[in-house]
């Protein structure tokens, strides 16, 4: 079959062959976060004239590579020689002045301010007196745009502008600093493919004006559209460095997911033939998510895969009566619920494990205890008070039934391991007594051993005869402990796998709606 | 399109101001046919300048999404400082105690600023210190005494008697020059300098400015300097509208006075936006309010809840209008 990669002439990438020294060169790069290690000892060059794609998972350290390179973090090991010489980046400030530029995801602009005064906050033009020149800053201000080729009024107002816009007026930040290394961090996620087409047009004007060019991006398809060499990294290490010209989307996602398997399986050897207790019919919600149809028995966990920004939290968000749905409809044990709130959701049978533990799922200064029965306070009181004894009692019934490593219920949450933390705000779900379970990435920040044991707990729930759907972007994950799994691209559910269907390859070309190239 | 939208939502906004003002005029006026006299509009007019002046720095300070509930007391302390020496050295010249004034009021501002910049103290938490600390100087300073009106030099009471304009019994005062030439001043420094574009910057997402290298401490040190400096030369000014300063009374609560002619006058509480034109608006109609509520025949104690329910009202239409701008741009989108 023949595939549009190909048609990407020899001489596109040929200046990349006699491009001498690297601008940046980055060795043995280590970086740590509290103590986890996104990246482990990563090497990487970025030429002039060059587009240099960093791909991988959701996690694999592309994004925090490109921070380092832009100064936002310091690495915890490893050198970044910038022009040839070793620097140590304290600030993105300093990285600038060596003209190094990250343009970010989110663009960080000035909303109260116009599109001239972005471009030039800090370093605005003076005249006599040291006073504002704004007549000469507008005028470079439209210079720069127009040389970008965009058409943009630079006395408009930041915010009333795209996402797209606002990033063009940071990249034109960038330029008007003579940034030569643009590090352009998942530039393209939040933009419309028609946006993303006028970007690339962008990037290769400016790749052959000479600009060092990183793309982080965890899309394949423009990957290759747009890259003349391609690093793949995967759990912090660089997997591998290629040409475009010598690989296809097929090796690269290998490279990206791996080739080890899953060493534990936690699914039943009996598909669950339980009755229906979560049914989705259509449910859409404006442009986030559209006609998304499935079912979880009782009994059964049903992972759900995808990118990051597919809509699956989305979807979660929408059953559990957090954002409305614009389409549809769910039902629960063959009856249909329309949650207003949260509150409502539980009365119906709904638990929802949210993502973000530190922010969503608990409160971190107080105890491990009240955290627990945070949901079910209401009827823990004894005349009008809070009945203190029965929270106490109520907890250790599921520090027991949890296995939560603790000292005293009253300990503050905080003091807890990330797995032990996600066991608390489970068992806070748990006492609601649901029927059906949703966990959005119950594992992310969890160490390996406790994640184990998290997958060995919901396999005991839903033997216990709750229906789960686990939201999770780790693969083996969701290989793992997952019977279905369904897959969600761009807000659409785009393929379900039968138990023992799915591979690491299959489910990553689906969601990088790469199934046309099959293995 | 959208930006011309945004444009004409901002002068929604102070043009929501203006109405409020006519109503207010409009309901005096209806009870008291003589309420647009001369005697009145004096009064509006001298109630305008200590505001602004405390006001331009006030309005600085929540630009950068700070605030300093210290220039009342700021204000006590430099009166009353600058009091004593009219007092103790007569022929002072009234000149040189307003620079006095000032100077001690940036002192004092620049003693938040080390706080909020460097200490990295919550605005609110450093100046609710220094509210009281400031406040305790006065009486250890003035030892209990007020500065009595035979102290107070002639010069300087003619600040608020006289002025140079004088148009059929209404005059445009000193007092009311110094406020437009603080107005001139904090202008030129937020539209033609870049530590005013700065302090925008600031307000409008710190963390950018703080990734784009805006000296984000040395700005807000300069802000907080300049408003305690305002705070101070409106001590003086006080002096000059009182005749007399009390240890107690001069100054106290108004912060909160300022705070709301800053809000009312269209400055977002959540900083990066905001007018001189706006805040001096918002000035004239808390002055405006002042006034019409004693011809009202209003008890005086009834002023505070007033206040408090004009600052109500303008922030509700704020969050208003904001929602509105959300839905509409969603709607375009």
């Amino acid at each position: 079959m023949r595939s549009w990669w190909w048609n990407v002439s020899l001489q596109d990438y040929a200046h990349t062959v006699n491009s001498a020294e690297p601008i940046v060169s980055a060795r043995g790069i280590r970086m740590a976060f509290a103590g986890v290690e996104v990246l482990k000892g990563v090497d990487i060059d970025l030429f002039p004239g060059e587009v240099h794609g960093l791909i991988g998972e959701n996690g694999a350290g592309k994004s925090t590579l490109g921070k380092l390179i832009a100064g936002i973090y310091r690495p915890t090991a490893g050198t970044i020689s910038i022009g040839g010489v070793a620097r140590s980046l304290g600030s993105p400030r300093q990285a600038m002045e060596l003209g190094v530029a990250l343009i970010h995801q989110e663009p960080l602009t000035f909303p109260d301010l116009d599109v001239a005064e972005n471009i030039f906050v800090g370093r605005q033009p003076t005249k006599g007196m040291k006073r504002v020149d704004w007549a000469a800053m507008r005028t470079r201000a439209g210079e720069l745009l127009s040389s970008l080729g965009v058409a943009l009024d630079p006395k408009a107002k930041v915010s009333g502008l795209s996402v797209a816009d606002q990033q063009m007026v940071e990249l034109a930040a960038a330029l008007s600093q003579d940034a030569k290394v643009l590090i352009l961090d998942e530039t393209t996620a939040s933009l419309t493919p028609k946006e993303v087409a006028e970007l690339f047009v962008i990037v290769r004007k400016l790749r052959d004006q000479g600009c060092a060019i990183a793309f982080v991006s965890h899309r394949l398809d423009e990957i290759f559209q747009i890259c003349d060499r391609i690093t793949v990294l995967r759990d912090g290490d660089k997997v591998g460095e290629r040409l475009p010209s010598e690989c296809g989307v097929p090796d690269i996602i290998r490279m990206m997911v791996g080739r080890e398997l899953a060493s534990e399986r936690f699914t039943p050897a009996e598909h669950s033939q339980g009755k229906v207790m979560l049914e989705l019919k259509g449910l859409c919600q404006g442009k986030i998510f559209s006609d998304v149809s499935f079912n979880v028995r009782k009994g059964e966990i049903v992972g759900m895969a995808g990118l990051v920004g597919a809509g699956r939290t989305d979807v979660a968000r929408a059953i559990f009566g957090i954002t409305h749905k614009t389409g549809g409809a769910v039902f629960i044990d063959g009856v249909e619920v329309n949650a207003r709130n949260p509150q409502d959701a539980m009365k119906h049978g709904f638990a929802l494990v949210p993502e973000d533990r530190q922010h969503h799922g608990l409160l971190m200064p107080i105890s491990i205890c009240e955290n627990a029965c945070l949901a079910v306070l209401r009827g823990m009181t004894k005349t009008a008070l809070i009945d203190r004894k029965a929270i106490r009692a109520r907890s250790q019934e599921y520090v027991g039934k949890l296995r939560i490593a603790l000292r005293d219920v009253d300990q503050s949450v905080r003091d807890l391991s990330g797995g032990n933390q996600q066991k608390v705000v489970l068992s806070k779900w748990l006492m609601t007594e649901p029927k059906v379970l949703i966990l959005d990435e119950p594992t992310r920040g969890v160490d390996v051993g406790a994640k184990a044991e998290v997958h060995r707990l919901m396999r005991e729930l839903a033997d216990g005869g709750l229906a789960i759907l686990m939201i999770s972007s780790d693969l083996q994950e969701v290989l793992t402990v997952s019977e279905r799994i369904l897959v969600l691209r761009e807000g659409r559910l785009v393929r379900t796998f039968e138990p023992g269907e799915a591979t690491q390859e299959t489910i990553m070309l689906a969601a990088t709606g790469q199934e046309a190239h099959a293995l | 399109m959208r930006s011309d939208l945004a444009k004409k939502l901002s002068t929604l906004r102070e043009a929501g101001t203006i109405v409020l003002l006519l109503a207010v005029v409009l309901a005096a006026w209806t009870k008291d046919h003589h309420f647009l006299e001369a005697k009145n509009l004096n009064s509006i007019l001298l109630w305008i300048p200590l505001l602004a002046v405390v006001g331009m720095g006030q309005m600085l300070v929540i630009l950068t999404r700070g605030i300093d509930v210290s220039v009342g007391s700021t204000m006590g302390l430099a009166g009353i400082i600058v009091g004593m020496l009219f007092r103790d050295h007569a022929g002072l010249n009234v000149f040189v105690g307003a620079g006095i004034g000032l100077a001690i009021g940036a002192v004092l501002g620049a003693f938040n600023g080390g706080l909020i910049a460097w200490l990295k103290i919550p605005p609110i938490i450093a100046t609710l210190g220094t509210l009281s600390a400031y406040r305790g100087l006065v009486f250890i300073v003035s030892k209990g005494d007020q500065v009595a009106s035979n102290d107070i030099p002639d010069a300087l009471v003619n600040w608020t008697m006289n002025g140079p304009i004088k148009v059929g019994g209404v005059t445009v005062s000193w007092l009311l020059v110094w406020a437009v030439v603080a107005s001139i001043i904090t202008a030129y420094l937020l539209k033609q300098t870049r530590t005013g574009r700065d302090i925008f910057s600031i307000g409008s997402n710190p963390d950018a400015a703080m990734l784009r290298g805006i000296p984000v401490r040395k700005v807000t040190f300069i802000v907080y300097t300049i408003c305690g400096a305002f705070a101070g030369l409106a001590g003086v000014l006080y002096a000059s509208r009182y005749g007399f300063v009390n240890p107690g009374s001069a100054g106290t609560g108004f912060e909160l006075i300022v705070i709301a002619a800053v809000v009312i006058g269209g400055t977002n509480v959540f900083g990066g936006s905001g007018t001189v034109p706006g805040v001096l608006l918002g000035c004239l109609l808390l002055g405006t309010i002042n006034v019409a509520l004693a011809v009202l025949g209003i008890d005086e104690t009834w002023q505070k809840l007033v206040y408090g329910l004009v600052i109500l009202v303008a922030l509700i239409l704020d969050s208003g209008v904001k929602k509105w701008l959300g839905k509409l741009s969603e709607v375009g989108s």
